[in-house]
């Protein structure tokens, strides 16, 4: 990106979202967070507590799972970025949301993008992950409906009938 | 109140020698902000003061962990996915790969750096005490050159450090001497991912001829930086571990410490646990000791 020249000034911003090329005019201490939802209308990205703590806004960026309030919009330039809206396109999409609606993972529905965002990136790393695993991995997203038990199973479910196929 | 992007600045030099420039032109009015995982929820409420940042997280030179016969180098802007990943550190430095699993959830340690864990100085950080017992070494690095700070004389006070305006830390340094020693890490919160540390513990501990030959014991969240306990590890040294040389322990850390009470925890309670935490690596120490 170009330095902005002064504080107030925008900058553009070129990354690719969901596999589309996008480019931004926005300020660069903006949270990705707030581009994607107001700017690109990707509002499946939720926003809960809005300080890294609930998992409610996390995408994939560069294939990382990250809080987007937290990523200055700035650190996003020349990245690829992935959020629940693209995650239909992937292969593990079918198996966690089915998986999901059998174990009731969902219920009021705020923490579920970032819930599905974070067991792909779990997936992607531990095909066959233990309890443990999972448990570690969603342990950034919070939920107040579930009691997350049903989410583990969910994530457990789907993990299990990808790697039979 | 939340704060207006349009009244901020961020840069991003790309390469260190940019990113020190900008710090020596104007000194103390531009901030380094690598993964955000501090400074964005500041940000957010409001309450950063600085207007001017300089985006460090794309910085090649910082990110990169680089292993030598005699020491581990770990780039400031290193995040606790790559020390946790790394083979020799998860294997030598256990302490430090372990303090990175508990610090915040996935999507934290994906951004969050240990660079950045030091340089926001927090005396609840967890990675912080297993850095004082593996005696880690900083170097900070400016456009007046490098400097070697001991990672001990780092933390001059709450929040305060030995870190110059227009410094930036470079990398952190751990000598490869540890791994014949005893480890033990433990961390006391409300649970381990995403919660604040209400005491943590890091202790490294090496036995010679039935007595202690050496003993490292560090603190977070019980005083205003974290703290290597300096009396308690000299009243433990030489000594055979016994049941009294473990309560002559858990009181001498009880009092070494100078824990206040907050949101987190009360005073009196981080004293009790903080003796608790040394009594149980006493513990494991003499029952590992036992089995060898």
């Amino acid at each position: 990106m170009n330095p902005s020249p002064e504080t107030g000034a925008k900058c553009e911003v070129l990354f690719t979202v969901n596999g589309e090329a996008k480019k931004v005019l926005a300020h660069p201490m903006e949270r990705l967070l707030d581009v994607l939802r107001n700017e690109l209308e990707l509002t499946g990205t939720k926003e809960g507590c809005g300080e890294g703590e609930c998992g409610s806004c996390s995408v994939l960026l560069d294939g990382m799972l990250v809080n987007s309030c937290l990523v200055p919009v700035a650190q996003a330039s020349g990245a690829s970025i992935v959020t629940i809206e693209g995650i239909s396109a992937h292969a593990l999409m079918n198996p966690l949301q089915e998986a999901f609606l059998e174990c009731g993972g969902a219920q009021c529905g705020i923490c579920t993008p970032g819930m599905i965002l974070a067991a792909v990136h779990l997936l992607e790393k531990k095909p066959e992950p233990a309890l443990a695993d999972i448990r570690e991995g969603l342990a950034g997203n919070l939920c107040r409906c579930t009691g997350y038990m049903q989410i583990f199973e969910a994530v457990a479910r789907a993990a299990r009938r990808r790697v039979r196929k | 109140m939340r704060s207006d992007p349009a009244e901020y600045k961020l840069v991003s030099p790309g390469n260190l020698q940019a990113a020190l420039s900008l710090l020596a032109g104007e000194p103390a009015q531009w901030l380094p902000i690598a993964g955000g995982t501090d400074l964005m929820v500041l940000y957010s409420a409001g309450k950063l003061p600085n207007r001017k940042l300089i985006n460090i997280w794309n910085i090649p030179e910082l990110g990169q962990i680089e292993v030598f016969p005699d020491r581990v180098r770990i780039g400031a802007a290193c995040t606790y996915t790559a020390l946790r990943e790394h083979d020799i550190v998860s294997r030598e430095f256990p302490l430090l790969a372990m303090a990175a699993s508990w610090t915040g959830g996935i999507a934290n340690q994906n951004r969050g750096t240990l660079g950045g864990n030091i340089a926001n100085a927090s005396p609840a950080a967890d990675s912080l005490p297993a850095l004082l017992v593996y005696d880690a070494e900083l170097t900070l690095i400016s456009v007046r050159g490098e400097r070697r700070v001991d990672y001990r004389s780092f933390h001059t006070g709450y929040k305060q450090t030995a870190l110059a305006a227009d410094e930036l830390i470079r990398d952190i340094s751990l000598p490869r001497r540890f791994s014949g020693y005893i480890s033990h890490a433990r961390k006391v919160g409300t649970r381990n991912a995403q919660a604040i540390s209400k005491v943590c513990l890091a202790a490294l501990g090496q036995i010679a001829n039935g007595a202690i030959r050496d003993v490292r014991l560090a603190l977070g969240s019980v005083a205003p930086i974290p703290l290597r306990l300096n009396e308690t590890e000299h009243a433990l040294t030489g000594k055979r571990i016994e049941p009294s040389l473990i309560d002559t322990a858990r009181k001498c850390a009880a009092k070494e410490i100078r824990p206040i009470g907050d949101i987190r925890s009360t005073a009196r309670y981080r004293a009790a646990v903080a003796g608790n935490l040394v009594a149980e690596f006493l513990e494991k120490f003499a029952a590992a000791e036992a089995n060898a």
